[in-house]
């Protein structure tokens, strides 16, 4: 009995050694092919439409194979894990993509990428709208974090089934006639309203209120919560209260359908068609045509977006300081973010291109979208972006928007009133951007 | 404590005279020393993954420490006094405490029922007694999704279900209260089939010539339960209290999947159902990236827990007869 319970120990003994052993072969990586094809990951969220250019990248690079994390995740699950791997040193992929909103925060801390200056970059710097260039350089504008992929040019993506059945226009040219102001789109949003089509007119308000703020911010100010010398205006930019205020119209006349952007219950108001109308960046088609699947095929399509213009997100490239295989990386995120490259990705799910060579391209200026009933989606946002005004974003940009939009929601969900609502954006942003 | 280990101490194997003066002296030491290099692993890992990491988190915790950023800034116990001064922080424990009493009170008086059924004399009485386990080996995230889809406001089953017995939707994931009890019943739904393999396990081991005699004194079944079984409970009962104590106040899965969408970690957009887990979560990393604010955070829920666990126990102690069985305890 007495050695049968001690061999037991033992075999405890053996299963705890070699889960350590387990756990710190975990961390040993992928050196273990040396001089074979090197591994190269990829870390992204959302779509973007890069797997046709790495078949040809692995065709042209045979030790080079190329593995892909994240395709499909949302925002606010990669960047908290994209930080965990900085700050544990060890994780992150060889090539990382990160959000304009997240730029800054990593632009602050700009010792954990390696500086795509010193890698012959700055040859570059013309295959970049300009704005897009500067945004992944530093404050002193001595290192460059990352390369730009896409710009954010926005349109309103509409439902033209559900427009018919309400009797509004479903031709894409009337359509953005319907609405040259917000305050326009708020009136046809009641016509809308009125048919009882069983939608709703938009998903939700803080989509919309993006929206409005980015391109108010943009045709204004030039910036949203912070002033380009970092101070927090939450409370005294007009284009915030401005935005707010649109936003406040649109849920008192209970157009928003109060879906909650990117909730598993948005995702099925997609599917099964529960609002007639979004606000849509470039990126987001590609987010739409993965929601509604394939039943919602040739029943989307493109409008102008009311008001003028503006820019929503839109990513970089940029290779941690981490990574094992440095001179490799900077070599796909060239490739990735070259006029050629961005030109495949539009073409695959829709990211909007941030070189000008790319935006005045045959490919893209006369390219349609099967699935959004063919509308001339290069044209309509490739027409924009080269006159995009671009938002400055300061540093706590991420947690104060948070707040904001959080804000938003109580409003639309009656929670609170729109002038509750109001203060306690301002005091959270406040108490968020101290942290 | 309810866990009864084998107390007998092991028996030395009887000296061989034949062996020399140094084998003998090796099969001292052997017995004398190697139970404590059985322990050891544990304590190792224990002291690489647990009490590190503990140490780490306090020292942390005293820092102005940005996630991302380079030396960070000793502030003392600045960040312990801001989030006593916090309104988020204690909303979140208050949700945490709310969450805790609707899953746990219910949750174990149901085991305690289901034991008791599962102790009678049924068919397939292994099947039973099996069944109710199968919640728990299902993934938390998983149940979770499912619970955060069944909860919809608008495409909600549960909300289907009240529509037709009249009653009007209810917004789960925007309200309070009604948040705290779809979280509780994901809890219930995978802990209740636990505690009631522990409390039937409990049962067995209560001798039948009790119950006898009661029935010959003319006690009824509920009469038996309550002054028999539950009594003698007792120390399974605290048992199972502590674990869901330490469980509960730790609950993290279930809140953080039942909400979707943007900043899901926030627990809805007044926070109805952050609790504090997720609040250090908050904090530490997106979008705040503050480590040592979250760090303090932690600290304060590893106090709480272990304020919370010993008025339980004190409360546990006090309830019922059983002055026998205290020392069990």
């Amino acid at each position: 009995m007495a050695t049968f319970s001690r061999r037991r120990l033992a075999a405890v003994a053996l299963v705890a050694a070699s889960t350590l052993l387990a756990t710190s072969a975990c961390g040993g990586g992928d050196d273990a092919a040396e001089g074979g094809p090197i591994t190269l990951t990829v870390d992204v969220f959302g779509q973007f439409g890069y797997d046709d250019l790495y078949k040809e990248y692995m065709a042209a690079h045979p030790d080079v194979k190329i593995v892909e994390r994240g395709t499909g995740s949302n925002l606010d699950e990669y960047s908290p894990k994209l930080t965990q791997w900085l700050a544990a040193g060890k994780g992150a992929g060889d090539v990382v993509a990160i959000e304009e909103g997240l730029l800054v925060e990593y632009k602050a801390r700009p010792q954990n990428f390696v500086n795509l200056l010193d890698h012959g970059a700055a040859d570059l710097k013309g295959n970049f709208l300009e704005w897009k260039w500067n945004q992944g350089l530093t404050a002193d504008g001595k290192q460059l974090i990352g390369l730009g992929t896409d710009v954010g040019g926005m349109a309103m993506c509409y439902r033209k089934d559900l427009f018919a059945k309400a009797g509004l226009p479903t031709e894409r040219d009337e359509v953005s006639k319907l609405w040259p102001t917000w305050q326009d789109y708020i009136k046809v949003g009641e016509q809308f309203k009125a048919k009882n089509t069983g939608a709703s007119f938009l998903d939700g308000a803080t989509n919309t209120f993006n929206t409005v703020l980015l391109q108010t911010a943009g045709n204004t100010t030039g910036y949203s919560y912070y002033d380009t010398s970092d101070n927090l205006v939450v409370d005294s930019n007009p284009a915030v209260r401005q935005a707010y205020d649109t936003t406040m119209d649109i849920i008192d006349s209970g157009l928003s359908g109060k879906y909650g952007s990117w909730s598993e219950e948005w995702v099925s108001a997609f599917k099964q068609s529960k609002f007639a109308t979004i606000a849509c960046p470039a990126w987001l088609t590609g987010v739409i045509e993965g929601n509604a699947g394939p039943g919602g095929k040739g029943k989307w399509d493109v409008a102008d977006v009311p008001g003028d213009g503006g820019n929503w997100g839109g990513s970089f490239l940029a290779v941690p300081k981490q990574s094992k295989h440095q001179a490799e990386a900077i070599e796909l995120a060239k490739f990735l973010t070259s006029a050629k490259g961005q030109i495949g990705a539009f073409k695959a799910k829709g990211p909007l291109p941030s070189s000008p060579q790319a935006l005045e391209d045959p490919a893209i200026i006369d390219s349609t979208n099967a699935y959004f009933s063919d509308a001339p989606v290069g044209k309509i946002f490739a027409e924009g972006a080269k006159s995009l005004k671009p938002v400055y974003m300061g540093p706590k940009n991420q947690a104060v928007r948070t707040e904001v939009e959080n804000a938003v929601r109580t409003v639309e969900l009656g929670q609170r009133s729109p002038e509750q609502g109001w203060n306690d954006a301002v005091g959270n942003a406040k108490k968020a951007a101290a942290k | 404590m309810a866990v009864q280990l084998d107390a007998r101490p092991p028996v030395a194997p009887a000296p061989r005279t034949d062996r020399s003066r140094r084998g003998h002296r090796l099969s001292r030491f052997d017995t004398k020393y190697s139970p404590y290099f059985y322990i050891a692993p544990f304590f190792l890992l224990f002291g690489v993954f647990g009490l590190y990491p503990l140490i780490y988190t306090f020292w942390v915790s005293l820092h102005d420490w940005d996630l991302l950023g380079t030396s960070p800034a000793f502030i003392g116990l600045d960040n312990y006094s801001a989030l006593m001064g916090d309104p988020d922080f204690w909303h979140s424990v208050v949700n945490t405490l709310g969450i805790f009493v609707i899953s746990t009170v219910p949750q174990l008086l149901l085991a305690l029922w289901l034991a008791n059924l599962l102790n009678r004399q049924l068919r397939a009485r292994t099947g039973w007694r099996m069944a109710v386990l199968v919640p728990n080996v299902t993934s938390t995230a998983a149940v979770a999704i499912v619970f955060g889809v069944l909860f919809g406001r608008e495409f909600g089953m549960i909300n289907w279900l009240l529509d037709h017995v009249g009653i009007d939707a209810i917004n789960w994931k925007a309200n309070r209260i009604a948040s705290w009890v779809a979280i509780s019943t994901m809890v219930d739904w995978r802990w209740t089939g636990y505690n009631a393999l522990i409390f039937l396990a409990a049962m067995q081991a209560i001798p039948r010539d009790l119950y006898e005699s009661a029935s010959i004194d003319g006690a009824t079944r509920s009469r038996q339960f309550w002054s028999i079984t539950v009594p003698l409970l007792k120390p399974t009962i605290i048992f199972a209290v502590i674990i869901s104590t330490i469980g509960g106040l730790q609950l993290f899965t279930e809140p953080r999947m039942f909400h979707s969408g943007t900043n899901p970690i926030r627990g809805g957009s007044l926070r109805e159902s952050q609790t504090v887990t997720m609040y250090m979560f908050e904090n530490a990393f997106a979008p705040n990236y503050n480590f040592g604010y979250g760090s303090a955070v932690a600290w304060l829920l590893f106090a709480l827990i272990a304020v919370v666990a010993a008025i339980n126990v004190l409360l546990l102690r006090r309830l019922g007869g059983g002055g026998g069985l205290k020392e069990d305890a």
